[in-house]
């Protein structure tokens, strides 16, 4: 049988792993976040990509890809939120513009963030916005109600399986979700 | 160390025992500690399995007969978090406390105040997650999995649960370290680890995957209440923080807990087979190796539970293989299991029955296992009562069913009484059939799409369910037996010799008298 005093150190050896395995779930976070822009995912609302205003448009004209917009709000009844149009039919390389029509139901002046989303998720990195609502908080004022609009273009290297893309945004309303949980 | 003072103590007077409540409160003692963690398993198992009975009464047939949506969604959360962190982790624990100091040739554990600490912790654990049923919005109803934002939305139960989880999880790191220091430093002289039982060597193992895994999921849950209460966004996607995180921190401790619940399972079949075959072991060293590589596999997999939440093909390809792989190690064990019984002069006692039953029923949950690992037929798979059925045959007929051997393996060594051969067979015979009654037709369920969590189902399904059910009362009440023998056992019945069996006895265990003393080994056994 080992002397005493080794328990003690193997015990303080095996508490201080136990704190580096705590240590390690939190460390899961920024790793987390930087696999996924390894991997492009497109879960995270960067997987979409930002494009320069000046894209130069080389539009494939015979091929045609269906752009499907979603909307959702995580609280029914305090938006109104939805796409004007639920798809349209692109040629790749050609940019267009898309409107979606908010209207704050709160009952109070707020600032809401857009949350996009793509699907499938390998098409996040040749879908590339020049402009989106979804880029920076927006602020509504009580009752206001605004058209706000996304400009993209879909990359002409998008693989040739792809035939149809979804988008998807949440509308969170931040100081809510930020400040008292859910 | 204050075990070291006790011992001295103790050493004239050898069997005393504290006496009255205080014996158990203040139990320091491995085996006094060993029996509150069992009888605290058997109790819990029972309210998990009341739990149980009550999901298989509603789903019976179609439509909504007993409880509304809500109560049913707590029913199966709470009943996957009793019978995983109350059933069969303690129920372990307590076979490692009470069998590791003997095995090894030990007086008692390394950490005994300690040991007391991880112990009552449990019951305020339980008591905070079962008293969560009774605050507004009724008990936990997200899945055990607790994945946000869904889990977020809990009413007051919801801080309630993850202080529960925290409770239980220092518990575990406690009892995980107690383990480990035992078997690194009081092994007997001459027992190196290549001699160790394998009980013991696959505890080892299951005890660094606890230390490992168990903070992360602390960590998890701290990040759900952080961001229930504290503003943060770990999980909020109008954050910056992505719900998907959660599973996969989740799953990375998820899946290595599942070799918790399976891995001294695996090291009380490996006790009880070479015995009832009179053969060694067949592979020792490839047993302890295959443990090891399970372990270490184990945490490269967890992606498996999530196929269908979106992730790079190479991710699928990269999940999907490393989980295949797992079935080496796992085949390998199975092998030896049945090369030992190649040839031996077989006898079908109770130990020996349970732990064919799980030979052959997990080897079943592993296949559909493997079915669940190919990654394009995953997404058929996923969410529906094939899932189901697949971790309850690993989890019933597997760890459960582990356990009751390993209770009947050595329950005459801690009672001193053989306990009645005829009622553990009926309870043996009983729950193997029932339990196949209740999950094996949840296979076929799940395979024409029944999806899992929900307390109404198509008319389509009402057959299976209804066979299901049935199976599920008869292996519920068949537990009433397991029940009266230990009670039995308890009370007196024939004596049993030291060794016990007839058969290949190998442990250390079975050299001490039976009833086993209070104190173990208080001068070291030599091992050749």
């Amino acid at each position: 049988m080992a002397a005493p005093g080794s328990h003690r150190a193997l015990t303080g050896r095996l508490l201080l792993f136990a704190a580096g395995s705590f240590a390690f779930g939190f460390a899961l976070v920024p790793l987390y976040s930087v696999l996924c822009k390894v991997w492009d995912t497109g879960n995270r609302w960067y997987g979409t990509q930002t494009a320069q205003a000046s894209v130069v448009e080389r539009p494939v004209v015979d091929r045609v890809v269906t752009v499907e917009f979603i909307a959702s709000v995580p609280h029914a009844g305090d938006w109104e939120f939805a796409p004007h149009v639920t798809s349209m039919q692109v040629h790749p390389g050609k940019l267009y513009s898309a409107e979606f029509h908010a209207k704050n139901l709160t009952g109070m002046a707020v600032v809401a963030q857009a949350v996009p989303s793509i699907a499938p998720t390998t098409v996040a990195r040749y879908f590339k916005k020049t402009e989106c609502f979804c880029f920076r908080p927006q602020n509504f004022a009580r009752d206001e109600s605004r058209e706000m609009p996304i400009r993209f273009i879909v990359d002409p290297d998008l693989p040739p399986d792809i035939d149809r893309i979804t988008l998807s945004y949440s509308f969170f309303d931040l100081p809510r979700t930020a400040a008292a949980g859910r | 160390m204050a075990h070291a003072d006790t011992h001295a103590a103790d050493h004239h007077d050898h069997d005393h025992k504290p006496s009255g409540i205080g014996r158990w409160l203040f139990a320091t003692n491995h085996k006094d500690i060993g029996t509150m963690y069992m009888v605290f398993a058997l109790i819990m198992f029972f309210v998990g399995g009341a739990m149980a009975l009550l999901i298989r009464l509603e789903l019976f047939k179609p439509g909504m007969q007993f409880f509304d949506p809500g109560f049913y969604n707590s029913l199966v959360t709470s009943h996957a978090l009793v019978m995983i962190f109350g059933g069969v982790m303690p129920a372990f624990v307590g076979l490692a406390n009470w069998m590791i100091p003997l095995q090894i040739g030990a007086p008692d554990m390394a950490l005994p105040r300690m040991n007391n600490y991880s112990f009552w912790i449990l019951p305020f654990a339980f008591t905070l997650l079962i008293s969560s049923f009774f605050t507004a919005g009724g008990g936990p109803a997200g899945g055990w999995t607790l994945y946000p934002p869904l889990s977020l939305q809990a009413g007051d139960s919801f801080p309630l649960t993850i202080f529960a989880i925290h409770m239980m999880g220092a518990s575990s790191i406690m009892g995980a370290i107690n383990v480990i220091v035992t078997i690194m430093n009081m092994r007997a002289p001459g027992m190196t680890l290549l001699k160790l039982p394998l009980f013991c060597w696959t505890w080892l193992i299951t005890a660094y995957l606890l230390i490992a895994v168990m903070p992360v999921l602390a960590g998890a849950v701290t990040m759900l209440l952080t961001d229930h209460y504290f503003g943060t966004s770990f999980f909020n996607p109008a954050g910056g923080g992505d719900p998907v995180m959660y599973q996969h921190i989740f799953w990375f401790f998820g899946h290595p807990e599942v070799y918790i619940l399976i891995l001294p399972a695996f090291g009380v079949v490996s006790e009880i087979i070479p015995t009832f075959s009179r053969k060694p072991l067949f592979g020792y060293d490839a047993m302890v190796y295959a443990t090891a590589s399970i372990a270490f596999l184990s945490f490269i997999v967890w992606a498996h539970h999530m196929f269908t939440v979106g992730m790079p093909l190479s991710g699928q390809m990269f999940f999907m293989m490393s989980t295949m792989l797992i079935a080496v190690p796992t085949g390998v064990k199975v092998f030896n299991w049945t090369t030992t019984m190649w040839r031996g002069s077989l006898s079908f006692e109770p130990p020996m029955l349970f732990a064919l039953a799980f030979l052959f029923l997990f080897t079943i949950g592993g296949f559909s296992g493997l079915m669940l690992a190919i990654a394009p037929a995953d997404f058929q798979y996923q969410d529906t009562y094939f899932v189901v059925a697949h971790f309850h045959y690993v989890l019933v007929p597997g760890a459960v069913f582990a356990i009751m051997a390993g209770v009947y393996y050595w329950l005459p060594k801690w009672t001193g009484h053989m306990y009645s051969m005829s009622l553990a067979k009926w309870h043996f015979w009983l729950s193997t059939v029932s339990v196949n009654i209740l999950f094996f037709p949840q296979h076929f369920l799940g395979l024409a799409g029944m999806p899992r969590r929900i307390p109404d189902y198509s008319t389509q399904f009402t057959d299976w369910n209804m066979v299901s059910s049935v199976g599920g009362f008869i292996f519920g009440f068949s537990q009433i037996l397991f029940v009266v023998v230990i009670w039995q056992c308890v009370r007196g019945g024939e004596k049993a010799t030291d060794k016990v069996w007839d058969g290949r006895m190998d442990g250390l265990e079975w050299t001490v008298s039976s009833p086993a003393p209070y104190h173990s080994f208080e001068t070291a056994p030599e091992i050749h």
